[in-house]
């Protein structure tokens, strides 16, 4: 018998049940929809981290102080061992480095007219330091190489800041009072949006490092908190790393085989690391689920047990005219893989609407994020294969069940 | 050369420690276009004597060439074959599927022989159910239909391959006497038209008079085989009169 016959015998079979049918299937629709949502969700997840890595500026690089060690005796933790001249250095005589930029972090109140804002963030920086971050300025201008060594009060602010201070009235030139030093707003940065763990990175204060060092902090020293540069390329990132540690192993005369007084962090590691943890999040609640995918192919193998018994007459009628074993095998198997099938078409539908249920509704209640809806053609067939190979699997006993049966008795069966 | 030879047939059922030898040496010819009647009381091998004319048994031992073909040494799938191409089959309880129209059921063993296309099988069901007189029913359920329908339908199914040999295993048993008539005078006028084999099987003397020849089994024997239908009902009578002796 062919298969176009025996399929649509099988579709005949199943529609005389429709009932029994949709109930046998609803452990592989929600199988499939529970691994179609997981998958799903899970690539969203980590397609936002790499959007969020790379809204935070390509291939950046930070270089913390770290613990100084020599001769086996740790001198403190955040030793202040970097200094802006390091960033200079970094910035000139690495080629593979676009950029970098010294930072300096503050905090405290900003005061215009009559309104306060306490921002997320105050941080002094070099002239470059968009540059590294990749971030352009709306409307303005950064602070020069002469304000930094002038320690000049002024700022640049971010669309929060904006916003909470000035409302609808233009901020540029405006003064504005850091803990109470008055500074002139030179410039506004493009918004940016909530970062990875949904903080706004428009609520910042960006002054020159020198003036948040001197004035803020009245810090006597030249050392900076952290260093933060950027590779020319993704592909030069790594190359950037190396180029800026010999560098400053150079200039901080560390001997090898001594622990170096700082730490290169390539934030491509971190998104690496991000993406591994929620690629394993991802795999590990995608296996959760394919445990119910399973208990659906129990559920198909059980009513096709039922049903191979329930119509063991009709089987015994086919062979009586001339079936082969093989022919009702097919026979219960295609129903089988049909029943699957359409089980599995029925939760990839589900599934994908769920998670862009799912995903419309983190973007609702969280604001700032947006996860993106990702539909991924390659799973959406990778789920309807396995559907089938879920009815191939549990329906074959069934079906060669029904193809060992005596025709005698198969005809004799009430 | 003869259409069935059976020679030497025994079939001996193994039941736990018991062995119930239900067919004890049968040698039979029967010829193309013959209608015999398989006449027995319950027990006699009547139904083991069926399955096996009918390839859906095998015998024990023995040796029965169908058209010239060995049938004992087949296998299960070689068989399906050799009934799809040329036995028919009609049964007591008609044996249709169920809420499957008359049409379908006619065409089913033709789904299962030699590819023909989808309208040839319609065609050559329908031509058959007009042949038995329910063209105006290929539509309807065997629900729908009485029992004397539902058997012609089974008849038309029966004959759609163009059997050599039509099986019919008690085929008035579920039907009042009128219809059994009618389906009698079918097979009748089949055989005579188209010298198709009906072997049937009985223990309805009325109905076993139709037939031209007539086989008595018992135990597992034949103890009549005769075209004197007397011969046949007297051994029945005996046998009956000894089963119900005191």
């Amino acid at each position: 018998m062919g298969l176009p016959v025996t399929l649509r015998i099988a579709l005949r079979a199943l529609a005389k049940n429709k009932m029994r049918a949709s109930l046998t299937v609803l452990g592989v629709v929600i199988g499939i929809a529970a691994v179609t949502t997981m998958v799903s969700v899970g690539q969203s997840a980590s397609r936002l981290v790499q959007d969020q890595f790379e809204s935070f500026g390509t291939n950046v690089i930070v270089i913390f102080p770290g613990s100084q060690r020599g001769n086996g005796v740790n001198r403190g933790r955040s030793s202040p061992t970097l200094t802006a001249k390091d960033s200079d250095a970094i910035e000139r005589e690495c080629q593979a480095v676009l950029a970098a930029s010294p930072m300096v972090f503050a905090g405290g109140q900003l005061i215009h007219g009559n309104l306060n804002w306490s921002p997320k963030e105050m941080v002094g920086v070099g002239p470059t330091y968009l540059s590294v971050r990749n971030w352009p300025i709306r409307r303005g201008s950064f602070f020069t190489s002469s304000d930094v060594n002038n320690a000049a009060k002024v700022c640049v602010i971010g669309q929060t800041v904006v916003d909470k201070l000035f409302q609808t009235r233009d901020p540029l030139g405006k003064s504005i009072r850091i803990n109470n030093i008055p500074f002139r707003i030179i410039g506004i940065l493009q918004k940016k949006g909530a970062n990875l763990v949904g903080e706004d990175q428009d609520d910042l204060v960006l002054a020159p490092f020198t003036t948040i060092r001197k004035r803020m902090r009245g810090s006597l020293f030249n050392n900076v908190d952290i260093i933060m540069a950027s590779a020319r390329s993704a592909n030069l990132s790594r190359e950037a790393e190396y180029q800026i540690t010999s560098l400053l192993f150079e200039r901080h005369q560390i001997l090898p085989g001594d622990d170096p007084d700082f730490e290169v962090q390539d934030t491509r590691e971190i998104a690496q690391t991000l993406g591994v943890i929620t690629g394993t999040l991802t795999t590990m609640l995608s296996a959760i689920a394919g445990i119910s995918l399973l208990v659906g192919g129990v559920g198909i193998m059980n009513i096709m047990l039922v049903s191979v018994t329930e119509r063991t007459r009709e089987i015994g009628i086919r062979m009586a005219v001339g079936a082969r074993g093989r022919d009702i095998l097919l026979q219960f198997l295609v129903e089988a893989v049909l029943l699957s099938v359409l089980g599995g078409i029925v939760g990839l539908t589900l599934g994908t609407l769920a998670s862009i249920g799912i995903t419309t509704a983190i973007n609702e209640w969280t604001s700032g994020t947006k996860w993106p809806v990702v539909i991924s053609i390659p799973a959406a067939i990778v789920a309807i294969l396995f559907a089938s190979a879920v009815g191939v699997f549990f329906g074959f006993y069934p079906a060669r069940r029904a193809s060992r049966l005596d025709p005698i008795e198969a005809l004799r069966y009430e | 050369m003869s259409l069935i030879e059976l020679r030497d047939i025994r079939k001996i059922y193994q039941l736990e420690e018991v062995e119930v030898q239900a067919l004890r040496g049968v040698s039979l010819d029967l010829d193309v276009g013959e209608f015999v009647a398989l006449m027995g009381p319950s027990g006699s091998g009547k139904s083991t004597m069926m399955n096996t004319l009918g390839c859906l048994d095998r015998p024990t031992s023995g040796s029965y060439l169908l058209d010239g073909e060995e049938v004992v040494t087949m296998s299960r799938d070689q068989r399906a074959r050799l009934r799809n191409r040329k036995i028919g089959f009609v049964f007591q309880n008609f044996n249709l599927l169920a809420r499957t129209s008359a049409l379908e059921n006619v065409e089913l063993p033709l789904m299962y022989g030699a590819g023909m296309s989808s309208r040839r099988r319609r065609d050559k069901a329908a031509s058959l159910l007009e042949k038995v007189g329910l063209g105006d029913r290929m539509g309807h359920h065997p629900g729908q239909l009485s029992g004397g329908q539902q058997q012609r339908v089974a008849i038309a199914r029966s004959l759609v391959n163009d059997p050599a040999i039509l099986m019919a295993d008690e085929p008035t048993g579920n039907l009042d006497s009128r219809t059994s008539r009618e389906i009698m005078d079918l097979f009748q006028e089949l055989n005579a038209e188209s010298s198709i084999t009906i072997i049937l099987v009985t223990h309805d003397l009325e109905v076993g008079r139709a037939a031209r020849r007539a086989i008595v089994l018992r135990d597992g024997e034949i103890v009549v085989d005769s075209s004197e239908f007397s011969h046949a009902v007297r051994a029945l009578h005996s046998s009956i009169g000894e089963e119900t002796a005191p």
